[in-house]
């Protein structure tokens, strides 16, 4: 028990190291390398890149929040898609309405409405002119939704591959409620074409320098939260619902206010994950909130490591690097490269890579030849 | 005869009427003969002569097909001499719906040429036929009535007689759709029951959902498709409807096996730890898509053999096509073969005995593992068989499956687990839901719908429809 507790606090603290290290990297390092530097150095980090790394390091904060809720407490969520995609949509539709009059057809209304023949703003498109409206509503509006779905499924103890059908069916109709025209959210084509943020022109690139410090600020903001969370009580409980619901139950405790929390607070980390992935990329639509790319996020965590914070972060960089590779060159293969990931993942290396590099690391294999058993591995996250 | 090559239009006009009246078939082929060198205008003008002395001769075909649709022909010639004729086929005619096509037509002559009488009594008429064709004619008269109405008195019976007709066939209409819209229901649930009857057995027994199920129905469609590209190949001509026959098995063959592979390399190794084999077996159905994407293309299509085209009239205004009964007949016959591989053979006993206790029957002998496997490749089986069914209504594409999974999944979810009772009635109750939404949500929000109605169902029953009643500590 006591050589457990140390094994684990060596592991906080090398934890914590990497955690610095990367977090200087990411924060000071690259940006510093993009500004610094000239265009044809070595060193230089071009706008690309520097943009392309703002996008897997706001997918890295959903990590976060999707590592919190299966990595830690065990319930998998197949719609996270749709939390991400309500905060995206909620500071979409603030930078459709700052375009104003630079559309393409020179109305204040957004393009696809001018399109549309939609004549009026529709009134829920109206408090989104505010820009905190916008960037709450982005982090309310995914927050309340969670807080509706998820009392109605745990309260009925929906659990389990129960659970996981049900979020899935969620992100399907979200997916094609997203998809209409009358529901005036862009359709398929989603939304677009944005210009400015708070007067900066989204083309510059020291607007996008910025917007990418904000992305690693939220994202060391996110981690230092949820280590938080897991740290504290609430967190033991957290583990111990994921590795036994039956017996937190009988302790005394109700698994379902905890689950309730917890399934919050990843779907706010969600939406804050998509309010920073918009004006970083540019667009979002129905495609990138439905079933499968809801899965892929839950595969992330996966190839990192589950139930490990930095795991989460290093499977969403990792995965989506890998993707950005491949589809560049060979768009046919990617989808058997994350079909195998997923099979791969589950069943040779369970842990994900945080796993594998555990499992090299010297002590860990001290430990291994001392008591015969494998680096403790996250059993029972399945129930 | 010499009169219709004529130059006067009132000479020829008159050769018409008595062509018309003597209503005599034989002048058919003289009346081309006469007509060989006319010019243009004059054959213009005998052609409806010609289309009618032809829909009569046809009136007496021996083919159905062509007695139908002469009698409907003649129904919109506006020729009231056509009336005795209609009536005259109609007394000899045999089929009910070629006879129902001649006195729709004839009444509906009478309807729009006719006198008074004759106008009130073909209305009536149109009226106990439930008349769809007649209805614009019935609108027509009445409302051109109604406004003469206003003038006096004079069309008041016929107004009265052409209104109840209307509202007779109205009527008829709203039921022959409701009638319809159940009858589309059916056959959408039952592919959907093929479907989550696999689905709901694996997850019963073993506890695991296969996301790769809709992927199996896709190998399904295709090994229908393939089948039938090797008949057309290789099997003599008149063979080749009969490629559908063999395409059953095929396809539930060569998905069962798919299955039993699935299980021996991936399923296997993740027992007691249903999430992860969500993910894997999602990732399964990945590779599966983009293969058969790199391989058959994105879009094929299986041609329905020909003894499924077509369809049968049950009612006035309802035609139940061949391919959707086929459909609910296979799937009552797998209905039936599953209730009787599980109870009535040795392989459903064991099944059985797993799904309710594992460890018990692992004690009492029972090669649980075996067992799974087999379960696994008769549900994958069970998915290639609705892939095949489904070729008869859609298209086959690499996508297919990912249209009816999370249906499916639904259905096992409300169906509850461990009885396939409750699979049975979830999947009727959510297919035909879906159609009886579609008109007045439209599809998406239909189905948007019934995701509320069944999370708020899960609210108050967590274990689905028909749980198996006894103390669970986790269920």
């Amino acid at each position: 028990m006591s050589a457990d507790a140390t094994d684990r606090h060596a592991r906080n603290g090398a934890e914590g190291l990497t955690f610095w290290f990367v977090g200087l990297f990411l924060l000071v390092i690259l940006p510093v390398l993009n500004v610094l530097p000239g265009e044809d150095s070595w060193l230089h980090v071009s706008d690309f890149t520097l943009n392309r790394f703002g996008k897997f390091l706001a997918f890295a904060i959903l990590a976060l929040g999707l590592d919190l809720i299966w990595g830690y407490t065990g319930i998998l969520s197949l719609g996270h898609g749709v939390f991400f995609g309500l905060g995206a949509y909620c500071i979409g539709m603030h930078l459709m309405l700052t375009i104003g009059k630079e559309s393409v057809y020179g109305s204040d209304l957004p393009d696809f409405m001018v399109w549309n023949q939609v004549k009026e703003l529709p009134l829920f498109w109206k408090p989104f002119y505010s820009f905190f409206v916008a960037v709450f509503g982005a982090i309310l509006v995914p927050t309340l939704c969670a807080l509706l779905f998820g009392y109605l499924a745990f309260r009925s103890r929906i659990k389990g591959v129960y659970f996981a059908i049900i979020t899935q069916a969620v992100a399907l109709s979200a997916w094609l409620v997203f998809n209409r025209n009358e529901t005036n959210l862009g359709g398929t084509n989603g939304l677009t074409d944005f210009k400015q943020i708070l007067g900066f022109r989204l083309s510059e690139p020291g607007t996008q320098r910025v917007l990418y410090v904000i992305t690693v600020l939220a994202l060391g903001g996110a981690y230092f939260l949820c280590r938080w969370i897991i740290q504290s009580r609430t967190g033991k409980v957290l583990i111990a619902i994921r590795d036994s619901e039956q017996r937190v139950l009988f302790s005394g405790y109700s698994p379902s206010n905890y689950k309730l929390f917890v399934f919050v607070v990843s779907a706010g980390l969600a939406g804050l994950a998509g309010m920073l992935y918009v004006p970083q990329v540019g667009i979002i639509t129905p495609a990138q909130i439905g079933v499968l790319p809801s899965l892929e996020m839950v595969i992330w965590v996966a190839v990192g490591g589950r139930g490990t914070l930095i795991g989460a972060i290093i499977g969403a960089v990792g995965v989506n690097f890998a993707r950005s590779l491949l589809t560049n060159y060979f768009p046919e293969l990617w989808p058997f490269f994350i079909g195998g990931l997923f099979i791969l993942v589950v069943l040779v290396f369970p842990d994900g890579l945080v796993g594998l590099a555990r499992r090299l690391t010297p002590e860990s294999l001290r430990g291994l030849a001392q008591s015969g058993k494998p680096a403790p591995a996250s059993e029972g996250a399945a129930r | 005869m010499g009169q219709l090559a004529g130059d006067d239009p009132a000479v020829r006009e008159q050769a018409f009427r008595t062509i018309i009246d003597t209503g005599d078939a034989a002048l058919l082929a003289s009346l081309d003969e006469a007509l060989a060198d006319a010019d243009r205008a004059t054959c213009v003008a005998v052609k409806p002569v010609k289309d009618l002395l032809k829909n009569k001769l046809n009136l007496a075909s021996d083919s159905e097909e062509a007695r139908r649709s002469a009698a409907a022909d003649l129904g919109t010639s506006g020729q009231l001499s056509a009336v005795p004729w209609l009536e005259q086929a109609a007394a000899k005619e045999s089929s009910r719906w070629v006879r129902y096509a001649m006195e729709e037509s004839a009444a509906v002559l009478q309807l729009t040429a006719g006198d008074e009488p004759a106008k009130i009594k073909a209305a009536s008429a149109l009226g106990s036929l439930r008349s769809q064709n007649g209805l614009p004619a019935l609108k027509d008269l009445a409302q051109q009535l109604s406004g003469d109405a206003a003038s006096g008195a004079a069309g008041k019976p016929v107004l009265l007689a052409a209104q109840a007709a209307i509202d007779q066939i109205e009527l008829w209409g709203t039921w022959s759709n409701v009638f319809e819209t159940v009858f589309r229901g059916i056959s959408l649930s039952s592919i959907l029951l093929i479907m989550s009857l696999g689905l709901a057995i694996v997850f019963g027994l073993m506890g695991v959902i296969n996301m790769a199920h809709g992927e199996l129905m896709m190998v399904g469609a295709y090994a229908t498709f393939v089948t039938q590209e090797l008949f057309r190949s290789y099997a003599p001509a008149g063979l080749f409807d009969s490629y559908f026959l063999v395409s059953m098995p095929v396809s539930f063959l060569v998905a069962g096996l798919c299955g039993l592979i699935l299980e021996a390399t991936i399923i296997r190794f993740l027992y007691g730890r249903p999430l992860e084999t969500m993910l894997a077996t999602w990732g399964v159905s990945l590779v599966l898509i983009q293969a058969a994407r790199v391989y058959f293309g994105d879009l094929t299509a299986v041609t329905a053999p020909a003894w499924l085209s077509g369809g049968v009239q049950v009612m006035v205004g309802v035609y139940l096509p061949y391919n959707r009964l086929f459909i609910i007949v296979l799937s009552i016959l797998c209905v039936t073969g599953i209730y009787a591989v599980l109870f009535r053979s040795n392989l459903g006993l064991r099944v059985r005995a797993v799904t309710q206790n594992r460890n018990m029957s692992a004690c009492l002998g029972i090669p649980t593992r075996k067992v799974d496997a087999y379960t696994f490749a008769f549900g994958s089986g069970l998915a290639g068989l609705a892939g095949c069914a489904l070729t008869l209504v859609g298209n086959v594409e690499p996508g297919l499956g990912q249209n009816y999974i999370v249906d499916s999944f639904m259905v096992v979810v409300t169906g509850g687990v461990g009885k396939l009772a409750g699979t049975i009635v979830a999947a009727l109750g959510i297919g035909s839901l879906n159609k009886f939404l579609e008109p007045s949500f439209g599809a998406v929000y239909g189905k948007v719908l019934i995701l509320v109605l069944v999370i708020l169902f899960l609210q108050r029953r967590p274990s689905g429809l028909f749980a198996i009643k006894g103390r669970h500590a986790d269920s």
